[in-house]
């Protein structure tokens, strides 16, 4: 058994590579923990920080226990609510990666047929979807997000609104998100159509759906998952961002984004820890994703190694 | 012992993560002033190696663990980075095998070469662009003067390798390495750029060593000659002798390995043992049923072509044309004629040989063929009837599974994401030819064995395979569609010619056994001939020359062919020395 562990250990690139990066299993770790806590909330929390009925007005603004005024029972402190901040930040924490992982999957889901079928057609298919592409892109993210947020606010009726914002959020990231996946789906599937297997197959007479899904997308998909986890760190951020300017999730459930506006308002009051804590869990997790998808893209791509 | 010259001992060694890796062992070497010495063995056999440790440029992690390099007697292991940095270029000087690389294409070739003389010397800037000019016409530049100013990209291939030599000889070297000096380069360049550097070496007095994997160009223009393999030294000594009278096995068996261009062999002999073979625990691992018999057996059975008394393929008159994309939308469409009037007719179980230089069109033909280049004139028959051209040709015909392709580069012609086992299976399922998966595994595992190939290898990925081994999986690809007509676009050309020996073999052997008939493009006239019975010649998208192959290479009608016959390196050559 430890011989094949030794063995694997040696011939597996990847494993190899990561046991001998210190900084890339630093950040695999905390990113592990974050993902953790966020999913293990409910279980690792004291009290549910969407539960109004849970924290008392009382108890607001006491500083963390280790303080004078702190309370035992508030390991970093209490927000203007009476909340617990720990579990607001476990709970924020899911929400965040939440909205992270779901407008990540549409938006590479949406590029990457896109970019593929651009790539792979060529001609006109390619130099419009291309053109949208750019159009995209002269948009900032932030702005096409608050676009759709505000399309969707009107057309929606305000009860269906609340049920609905989630999705709205994750629909908004994901459409200022898919460019990224188009350019580079469509750049490596140039590179690829014209090797000799892709050919293989359309001597054979392969309908070119199948080309493409079966014989082109796993050989794009090492630069396409770099995109991902760099582009799940960027809709983290997207998120908070809109969540700070108040058109991101709802009031009642804070996410890290709403924590941080929220713990702002009282820098200058010397309520500090309100916004220090969930800055300091959202930038240790946007880093350590970050490094993470730096690593891939070092280890997948052989000419940066 | 040489007198410019002295390698004792020399061995390289890299540390891996698999343990340290011996690149070279004990590796002696001596070399006279005019002396051209032939380094010659296969892939992985440490050519380029030598040469880097000779000029002190072994790439890190690497590194000298035993053996001296002694230049005029003095020892160059004992150098500082310092010394070692002036002692390259002004005493030992590289060309390397790409001129496409080799020059920075952002600056003139007189800016490169004035800064390396001035580099080197005192020369003031008139000085040495003089003796940039002089140096050009001495490597053969026409009108030196007036193309100095140009950039790189505007001489062609023979003449840019002549700027990297006159670069080399910028400053007087006594040693000068070639790595693979003419490997990109077609034939004919290839016999001039040899020619010179024999001249160079006469004149000036300068030592070559001359890395190839070209048996033909060693017997061409070495004086001496060491065969290495693994990173050891097989033999040694003059030329004429090592390849005339070879005694080490590895020397005989490489010799017969490459294809003459005098006789036409059946087969090639005495192949070397393939690489070490995949241990034996892999060889006993056998889908039930299969067998190499089972899967000739297979292939037989399919509906075979009565044969016919007229062609399976006759092209007429085909013109392709590679329109460039408008500039303006009203502008007028720029074209390149990539083929004009080809007319060849491949007959029943025949080979067809197409020879042609870089960019004669060769590939284009056969893509022309296949339906995936859409000609814009003339037709192509296939066992009588036309084929529909370009994407004319629906998905569904017939031709799709009747005509199939072996590539050139098996290192990209294998979808790299998908096991041996559902590579080779892709035509049996799209041209439902099997009629359970256990049939399909079953023919899978047969086919790999026919191929000579462990059943085994159809569990793994392609990466896990060599070049040679990959080109046999693509042969099996191509054989289980029941295929009536093959299309071989080089397909050795990648290979070390062990491998392409046995590669060579391995079609000779499947033509035979099911009658295939086959197009076999290359540009290397000595595997034409070994391979075919029929031959074509193509020059930049013209046929020149047409006819059977014991004529073509007894006596070639064309002025054309003639001058390609003679200019290829030949195992003949060795008689003249």
């Amino acid at each position: 058994m430890l011989s094949y562990w030794r063995r694997i250990r040696i011939e597996n690139e990847l494993l190899y590579l990561f046991l001998h990066n210190r900084v890339a299993q630093v950040a695999a770790v905390i990113a592990t923990v974050a993902i953790f806590g966020a999913f293990f909330a409910p279980l690792i929390a004291s009290t549910n920080p969407h539960d109004l009925a849970s924290f008392d007005i009382l108890d607001s603004f006491l500083p963390p226990a280790w303080t004078e005024d702190g309370d035992t029972r508030f390991l970093i402190g209490t927000d203007d609510q009476g909340r617990d901040l720990l579990s607001a930040i476990l709970y924020g924490t899911r929400l965040s990666l939440l909205v992270g992982l779901s407008s990540v999957a549409f938006a590479a889901v949406l590029g990457t047929s896109l970019g593929l079928a651009a790539g792979y057609l060529g001609g006109r298919f390619d130099a419009v979807v291309m053109r949208i592409a750019d159009v995209q892109l002269s948009l900032p993210a932030i702005l096409t997000a608050l676009l759709v947020d505000g399309v969707a606010r009107g057309i929606l009726p305000r009860e269906q609104h609340e049920d609905l914002l989630l999705i709205v959020l994750t629909i908004a990231i994901g459409l200022s998100l898919w460019v990224n996946f188009a350019r580079v789906a469509r750049a490596s599937t140039f590179v690829e159509r014209n090797k000799e297997y892709v050919q293989a197959a359309e001597i054979m007479g392969q309908h070119p759906v199948r080309i493409m899904l079966v014989a082109i997308l796993p050989n794009i998909l090492g630069p396409l998952m770099v995109i991902g986890t760099i582009d799940l760190a960027v809709a983290i951020l997207l998120e908070a961002t809109l969540s700070f300017l108040g058109v991101g999730v709802p009031a009642d459930q804070p996410s890290l984004g709403t924590l941080i506006r929220i713990g702002t308002e009282y820098i200058f009051s010397g309520e500090w820890w309100i916004v220090i804590f969930p800055s300091m869990t959202l930038i240790l997790m946007i880093i350590s994703v970050n490094i993470l998808g730096d690593f891939f893209r070092t280890v997948l791509n052989p000419r940066l190694r | 012992m040489g007198s410019l010259l002295n390698v004792t001992g020399l061995t390289v060694r890299y540390p891996t993560r698999f343990g340290t890796f011996t690149a070279i062992e004990g590796l002696d070497l001596s070399l006279e002033p005019g002396e051209i010495h032939g380094l010659v063995g296969e892939s992985g056999a440490g050519k380029s190696t030598i040469g880097a440790a000779i000029i002190g440029l072994i790439q890190s992690p690497g590194y000298i663990a035993a053996g001296d390099v002694k230049l005029h007697g003095e020892s160059l292991r004992s150098l500082s980075d310092a010394a070692y940095h002036k002692l390259r270029g002004a005493k030992i000087s590289m060309i390397f095998q790409d001129p496409q690389t080799s020059l920075n294409p952002l600056l003139t070739i007189e800016d490169q070469l004035v800064e390396t003389i001035r580099q080197h010397s005192d020369a003031s800037y008139g000085d040495a662009r003089e003796r940039a000019i002089e140096l050009l016409k001495e490597t053969g530049l026409q009108d030196a003067e007036a193309r100095l100013g140009e950039y790189p990209h505007q001489f062609s291939g023979g003449m840019r390798q002549r700027v990297v030599i006159a670069l080399a000889l910028c400053t007087n070297p006594d040693l000068i390495i070639a790595d693979e000096p003419t490997t990109a380069l077609d034939v004919a360049i290839q016999k001039q750029i040899l020619a010179l550097i024999r001249q160079l070496a006469q004149d000036r007095g300068v030592g070559f060593i001359l890395i190839t994997h070209d048996i033909g160009v060693i017997a061409e223009i070495t004086d001496s000659v060491s065969v290495l393999r693994n990173g050891k030294l097989v033999e040694e000594g003059k030329t004429a002798q090592v390849l005339g009278e070879p005694r080490h096995d590895y020397t005989k068996a490489l010799m017969a390995a490459v294809p003459r261009l005098d006789e036409k062999l059946d087969r090639f002999v005495n192949i070397l043992a393939d690489e070490p073979a995949l241990a034996t625990p892999e060889l006993q691992w056998n889908v039930v049923g299969a067998s190499e018999q089972f899967a000739s057996d297979w292939l037989l059975k399919g509906e075979r072509p009565t044969l016919a008394d007229g062609p399976v393929l006759s092209v007429r008159d085909l013109d392709v044309t590679f329109y460039a994309d408008r500039p303006f939308a009203w502008g007028k469409k720029q074209g390149t004629r990539a083929l004009r009037d080809i007319s060849l007719d491949v007959l029943p179980g025949q080979v067809l040989g197409v020879i042609g230089e870089s960019g004669s069109g060769k590939s284009t033909l056969a893509k022309a063929v296949v339906g995936l280049v859409r000609p814009t004139a003339g037709s192509i028959d296939f066992n009588g009837a036309p084929l529909p051209l370009g994407r004319d040709r629906p998905r569904n015909h017939a031709a799709r599974r009747k005509i199939q392709m072996v590539f050139q580069d098996p290192y990209s012609s294998l979808n790299n994401r998908r096991t041996i086992e559902e590579i080779i299976s892709e035509p049996i399922r799209f041209f439902k030819l099997a009629k359970s998966r256990a049939e399909q595994r079953r023919i899978v595992a047969s086919v790999l064995s026919l191929v000579e190939m462990p059943q085994r290898a159809m569990l793994k990925y392609p990466h896990q395979f060599s070049g040679g081994q990959r080109q046999r999986i693509a042969v099996a690809r191509a054989l289980v569609a029941r295929p009536e007509f093959l299309i071989c676009d080089e397909p050795t050309s990648a290979l070390d010619v062990s491998i392409q020996a046995q590669i060579l073999n391995l079609l000779k052997e499947l033509q035979a056994r099911f009658g295939l008939s086959i197009l076999f493009i290359s540009h290397d006239l000595a595997v034409v001939r070994q391979m075919s019975d029929q031959v074509a010649v193509l020059k930049n998208g013209q046929l020149i020359e047409t006819g059977s192959a014991e004529d073509f290479f007894a006596s070639p009608k064309a002025d054309y062919s003639r001058q390609l016959l003679q200019e290829t390196p030949s195992l003949a050559l060795i008689a003249r020395h």
